[in-house]
């Protein structure tokens, strides 16, 4: 069954184009990396994944169904943090926001909270539970945050940019755990870390206000230079990291 | 000191303060955290039109007012979904134009309006038994609601778009909130007048803020806080013959700054 199935997709915002004729299809427990440069639409067409914008033309099902009426099949991990470090709420209560659509007035809270806590085992952050979410490291957060994409009960994760605030040394342990949901769900992802991509999903799309999805992960220098319409430097550095170095800009 | 409460009015402010800081307080908290103190002080200078309304055709200002301040809190609404920096400007306008039409009003009607000043700058001590049984009212109207939608306000001020993305309808929300700051900053006009409501909206929380674990402990410390504020400002003003809400502003000012001081 097919987890996503986007067709003919067109979105701008006023006058600005920013996706056209894009067209994919993702199977369940794929694990998909979207890449392409800043302002390319990545994080345009996840906002639509997700539901959060609506396209002018074109379709997007989730599990073959419209996505307004498929919210609660996706767990949306938005880019960096949204929110500001000084509110004053604990890891706990932020991982329960996932429950909110599910919860009625009058809602089965002893429910919600062992669902929660469930997910935050999951990422390795129970421990930190009643912990104020401003006082934890980046890569902490984003822990927190998956988790609380988790409490939806997704069949479908989508991180916007995971990789942007945790060092490299927790981004390993950061795709280890996504390779583990991974095998539950499906899961979508969008990162500048196209070396890191390659070392851990089975699909690559490249997007440039165009789609081209691929369905290996290798990424030759060809695949690179068409979306980012720059010379672009693959260097193998050291098995098993491969990492882009030397990105020129001659346009 | 025991003497003041033998008059009936200071009573009458006393019982003001408390209803008020509780409402201040609570939503106070989510309009710091949400860092919507602009649209809130928009809000309330919009009030003025309704006030000058009130005057021109007969009826009772403070329901002009409300009225004012809910059709403020839709066009905001509306305005909220535009980028931010025409946001900034849209709310800009709406707040002179409340305030330049409740002049308008006040020009085009009849004989002198005698208790304006008090709108716009308060005078907690004029407080009537009626206005404390209509703040009663408001209070009930704005707890119970965020009794309700804790969980929901709460996610729409920390992370709109999460919120949306599972399923909430978060412009509703947004909007039921937006009320409830109408609402507040009605009721807070008696007390410190129009110009100053922001600042008994957003003094408290912002120094609960330091000390909070969580929002209702964040809405707790403000409601507190602001009671103390409201109470000694009061004090001030009846011993050293000041305007109250100029005093009450001025002493929460004066905790603001000892509390940033002492973070320090």
């Amino acid at each position: 069954m097919k987890a996503i199935e986007v067709k003919n997709l067109f979105f701008q915002y006023e006058d600005l184009p920013v996706l056209e004729d894009i067209n994919f299809d993702v199977e369940e427990k794929d694990f998909v990396g979207i890449i392409g440069p800043n302002g390319g639409g990545k994080t345009t067409l996840i906002k639509i994944l997700v539901g959060l914008l609506k396209p002018q033309r074109g379709t997007v099902n989730i599990f073959e169904k419209p996505v307004s009426a498929m919210n609660h099949h996706i767990g949306y991990v938005p880019q960096s943090f949204n929110f500001d470090s000084s509110f004053p709420i604990s890891v706990i209560d932020v991982t329960k926001m996932g429950r909110l659509n599910q919860s009625k007035i009058f809602k089965n809270s002893a429910e919600d909270q062992l669902i929660a806590e469930e997910c935050l085992k999951k990422v390795d952050m129970l421990t930190m539970k009643d912990k104020l979410i401003g006082n934890l490291s980046g890569g902490q957060k984003q822990r927190v945050l998956i988790a609380r994409a988790l409490t939806v009960k997704p069949k479908i994760l989508i991180l916007d940019e995971p990789t942007a605030s945790i060092d490299s040394k927790a981004g390993l342990n950061f795709y280890e755990l996504l390779h583990r949901l991974n095998e539950e769900m499906t899961i979508i992802m969008i990162s500048h870390d196209i070396g890191v991509i390659s070392q851990y999903v089975e699909k690559i799309a490249c997007l440039n206000k165009k789609l081209v999805f691929h369905d290996s992960k290798e990424i030759s220098r060809e695949m690179l230079e068409q979306t980012y319409q720059c010379p672009v430097d693959l260097i193998a550095h050291g098995l098993p990291h491969r990492i882009l170095d030397e990105h020129e800009h001659n346009h | 000191m025991p003497e003041l409460f033998t008059y009936n009015f200071m009573v009458n402010a006393l019982i003001a303060s408390f209803l008020a800081s509780i409402a201040a307080g609570v939503i106070g908290s989510y309009v710091v955290v949400k860092r919507i103190v602009f649209i809130s002080g928009g809000i309330s200078h919009s009030t003025y039109g309704g006030i000058g309304l009130g005057y021109l055709l007969g009826f009772n200002p403070i329901l002009g007012a409300v009225g004012a301040a809910l059709v403020t809190a839709g066009i905001v609404a509306k305005i909220s979904r535009k980028k931010k920096q025409s946001e900034d400007m849209l709310i800009g306008i709406v707040w002179a134009l409340g305030m330049a039409l409740g002049i308008f009003f006040i020009n085009l009607s009849e004989g002198y309006a005698p208790d304006l000043m008090s709108y716009l700058f308060g005078n907690i001590l004029l407080v009537s038994n009626v206005d404390l049984v209509l703040m009663f009212i408001l209070n009930i109207i704005v707890i119970g609601t965020v009794i309700i939608y804790y969980n929901k306000f709460q996610a729409v001020t920390f992370d709109e778009e999460f919120a949306k993305s599972v399923g909430l309808n978060t412009d509703r929300i947004y909007l039921l909130l937006l009320i409830l700051i109408a609402i507040t900053t009605v009721m807070l006009i008696k007390v410190v007048g129009i110009v100053l409501v922001i600042a008994l909206i957003s003094i408290p929380p912002a120094i609960a803020i330091n000390y909070s674990k969580s929002l209702k402990q964040m809405m707790l410390i403000s409601v507190i806080l602001g009671l103390l504020f409201t109470i000694f400002g009061l004090f001030i003003s009846y011993y050293l013959n000041l305007t109250s809400g100029a005093s009450i502003i001025f002493i929460s000012v004066v905790g603001y700054l000892f509390s940033y001081f002492l973070k320090k």
